[in-house]
């Protein structure tokens, strides 16, 4: 029995972890192309970027959706106490989203297609930021009394270090939303998203080192943990890894490959990820609160498993297959009409 | 109590005006995702072009309502994290579970499917594009579901019981099987067909009262009145069925509903109040329109009571729902209106009888499409009614006899909880605004007609070229 109550909730670390993946992911690249929209020269170039979206972003938005209704039911706790401490930037990103969804028909039936450009473009913006900040907080740590309820204050989120992770964030979907639009695109436009993404990819890079070193320098308990045998060979490979693949996918974006710079993108994020939960775990809010003391009752983790778990093949399924269908460029700015 | 610095009436506030806000896009995508799937079905069986015309033209608006439905019911989900931590915690095990089974069982479903449903014609074979449609109508509908499995169990909750303020399920299955389940998913589910109906067979009326496309316009108020045959009695029918329910499980609520003051016991007959001005503070109708005798026939179909019906005065204020006075009132507004779909529908199946909708003579009928028009908007106002009653009136729990509204919020400064119902109440007042300029603009424009039409079984598919669209040139007078 001891072992199921230990093994359930990892179970649900991994899944949650994967859905959070996911999420970054997918939506990274719709919330990128969003920000990058806001670059765009013209009014054709800024319909192009949002058809190559119209097909997919709500389904991508889905993964979030699923990700706090597991965490609701997975992590009880963990979900009231993390989402009251980062009240400010859960707003922020959901006024951000709304903006972001509602710009997709808006702009399709307004003659004002400026007002609506710009409101996918702040709005992807100020939710890739509220994302950042809320990663940033729950790294660092979330005031909690014994029970694992939040304690804090109202702006215990915001410091320099939730600042940096923010802005990496923010570099990193501009990266995987312009290595999307390589894929996507053509001619000049794809020229310009070449560019772009070299950018991002540095920024990134810059942002991530920083974080790296910030980690173990200005928090000990990290620091006792990264440093702690086998991991340490663990978190060693990983920035050495990850120079490799930005370096890679910076030789892909200079022999102007179509599709590798994206697959890149995503090894890079899915090691960022692996680095970030290894870091984590067994914490659902580090080192204040373990998955073991907010996970819900086992038969709730089991009764899950089994309407959500088996659900989940299913679900990539037919997202690959909507991916399948809309393969290709896009031309003009419409897909069907 | 100042309400400005009160963080449990503040999030109330917020609950509520983001689910009221909320409820009236995907109230039609459900019910619409029904009709697609029938007008799709109708093309593929008929073939004939009419068919296929309806499905595009309806699916505009569908999906205009989507986007909104999407971009506005994420804060709900995140709500209960961020001002209701202590209510999740306590309730988490399954109320969390269903709303993550909500997402992944039907929420993916419909928006995995979606983009194929509007940008995949010509791109995947007929059938292939009918499974999405149907899909994507499933995955709506089975939002419904576990939505309402979620709330009935906030309304009558099941399967296990609170330990140590928190509860602990010990059956699953029962907690979803709960009292309220069946009942309040077959209620929400006609509900927004019965919404979705009234909308398109308005929106039709008020083609044919402007002599545009008459014929084509015909169709589809036919297909909603035919629908609405089965539909608006079955609802009134499902209606009963739920009231019957709170009589037995709410009684707080049932009392509100009926402003009853005093009790009345069984093997009684009691008076039923037509209409009657609830005064909260004196606990008494300050006056009422009584039908002698009549809530027994209300509640159960005879005159004698088999329960006591409870009056308000046995619970103390604390314990039983305020605002007696709206609960009241929008239980008749919800009930008026269903019976007005029932006559409208009655009315409109015997006219249809005496061939007077057929092509030639739809347009002689002004006061039978007027009434439709009418009609369009007050599918949304029963629902929202109806869901007043149903929250409102479960106060002043949270969970029904079990955990209190006001033990439920979240450990947060009232200023932020202001701070955020205030962008809430200015986003979501400017989304309704947008929603209606841009759906009367959807509908002024009117059904593209020279789509050209996609082949079927073995004819390769048409090239879906981007076809030119001629703009009503009429006067603008006359397009409005």
């Amino acid at each position: 029995m001891q072992a199921l109550e230990h093994f359930l909730p990892q179970v649900w670390f991994i899944i949650l972890g994967l859905f959070l993946l996911l999420y970054v992911m997918l939506d990274g690249f719709d919330l990128g192309v969003g920000i990058l929209s806001l670059t765009a020269s013209d009014d054709e170039r800024r319909g192009i970027l949002m058809t190559s979206l119209g097909n997919v972003w709500d389904a991508n938005e889905t993964w979030l959706v699923l990700m706090g209704g597991a965490l609701f039911g997975a992590f009880p706790l963990a979900y009231g106490t993390i989402l009251t401490a980062l009240y400010i930037p859960i707003c922020m990103m959901l006024f951000g989203l709304i903006f972001r969804a509602v710009a997709f028909e808006f702009r399709e039936h307004s003659n004002r297609k400026l007002f609506w450009n710009y409101a996918f473009g702040a709005g992807s913006f100020l939710a890739a930021l509220a994302q950042g900040f809320a990663l940033g907080a729950v790294l660092e740590g979330i005031a909690v009394d014994e029970a694992g309820h939040f304690v804090g204050t109202t702006w215990d989120w915001l410091d320099w270090r939730s600042i940096l992770v923010a802005l990496t964030l923010v570099q990193g979907y501009v990266l995987i939303g312009s290595t999307y639009l390589i894929m996507k695109t053509d001619g000049e436009l794809q020229t310009n998203h070449y560019r772009t993404a070299k950018i991002a990819a540095v920024t990134t890079l810059i942002g991530a080192i920083l974080i790296t070193i910030a980690t173990p320098v200005f928090y000990e308990s990290t620091r006792a943990r990264l440093f702690d045998k086998p991991l340490v060979y663990v978190f060693a490979a990983i920035p050495v890894l990850g120079l490799l693949l930005v370096g890679l996918l910076l030789r892909s974006l200079e022999q102007k490959q179509e599709r590798t710079p994206f697959v890149w993108t995503i090894m890079i994020f899915l090691l960022s990820f692996i680095g970030l939960g290894l870091i984590v775990f067994p914490y659902i809010i580090p080192t204040q609160l373990t998955i073991y003391q907010a996970a819900a009752a086992p038969s709730a983790l089991v009764f899950m498993i089994v309407f959500i778990g088996f659900l989940i093949p299913i679900m990539i399924f037919y997202n690959i297959y909507n991916y399948v269908v809309f393969r290709g460029k896009v031309a003009g700015g419409h897909y069907g009409e | 109590m100042d309400i400005l610095s009160n963080t449990v009436a503040l999030s109330r506030m917020q609950f509520a005006l983001t689910a009221i806000f909320h409820m009236l896009w995907p109230v039609l995508t459900t019910g619409m995702g029904i009709y697609l799937v029938i007008v799709e079905g109708m093309w593929l069986k008929t073939r004939n072009p009419d068919y296929y015309h309806h499905a595009r033209f309806w699916s505009k608006l569908y999906v205009l309502n989507f986007g909104i439905g999407v971009a506005s019911g994420i804060p709900m989900e995140f709500q209960f994290g961020t001002n209701w931590a202590p209510f999740s915690e306590a309730v988490g095990d399954f109320f969390g579970s269903i709303l993550g089974f909500e997402a992944s069982m039907a929420f993916m479903l419909e928006a995995g499917f979606l983009g194929i449903m509007l940008f995949g014609w010509g791109r995947v074979h007929p059938i292939v594009h009918y499974f999405a449609t149907i899909m994507v109508a499933f995955g709506a509908n089975l939002s419904t579901v576990w939505i309402l499995v979620a709330n009935s169990w906030l309304q009558t909750p099941a399967g296990g019981e609170m330990v140590n303020g928190k509860f602990v399920v010990t059956d699953y299955f029962q907690a979803i099987m709960n009292p309220f389940a069946l009942n309040s998913i077959l209620h929400m589910f006609f509900a927004t067909l019965e919404t979705s109906l009234f909308v398109i067979g308005g929106i039709s009326a008020w083609y044919i009262l402007n002599k545009r496309n008459e014929a084509f316009f015909s169709k589809s108020l036919k297909i909603a009145i035919a629908t609405a045959i089965a539909v608006a009695p079955l609802q009134i029918f499902i209606g009963h069925l739920s009231a019957e329910q709170v009589y037995h499980y709410q009684p707080t609520k049932l009392a509100a509903i009926e402003a009853k003051w005093e009790t009345s016991a069984a093997g009684e007959s009691a008076d039923w109040t037509l209409l009657a001005l609830p005064n909260e503070k004196a606990q008494k109708n300050d006056w009422e329109i009584k039908i002698p005798n009549g809530l027994g026939y209300v509640l159960e179909f005879k005159q004698k009571l088999s329960e006591p019906v409870l009056g308000l005065k046995e619970w103390k204020p604390e314990d039983r729902p305020r605002m007696v006075g709206l609960i009241y009132y929008c239980f008749r507004i919800m009930s008026g209106i269903g019976f007005f779909f029932v006559g409208l529908m009655l009315f409109s199946t015997i006219q249809w009888m005496r061939g007077k909708l057929s092509a030639e003579n739809i347009s002689s009928q002004p006061w039978l499409m007027r009434a439709w028009i009418l009609a369009a908007p007050l599918g949304y106002i029963a629902v929202e009614s109806g869901w007043i009653v149903r929250c409102v009136g479960r106060q002043p729990w949270v969970l029904y006899g079990q955990i209190r509204t006001a033990d439920g919020v979240s450990n947060i400064p009232a200023s932020n909880v202001l701070t955020s119902l205030s962008f809430f109440a200015i986003i979501y007042s400017f989304l309704f605004v947008c929603a209606l300029y841009f759906g009367s603009r959807i509908i002024r424009k009117g059904p593209n007609l020279n789509l050209s039409v996609p082949g079927l079984g073995n004819q390769p598919a048409i090239e879906t070229e981007l076809a030119e669209h001629i703009p009503d040139q009429r006067p603008v007078e006359a397009q409005q």
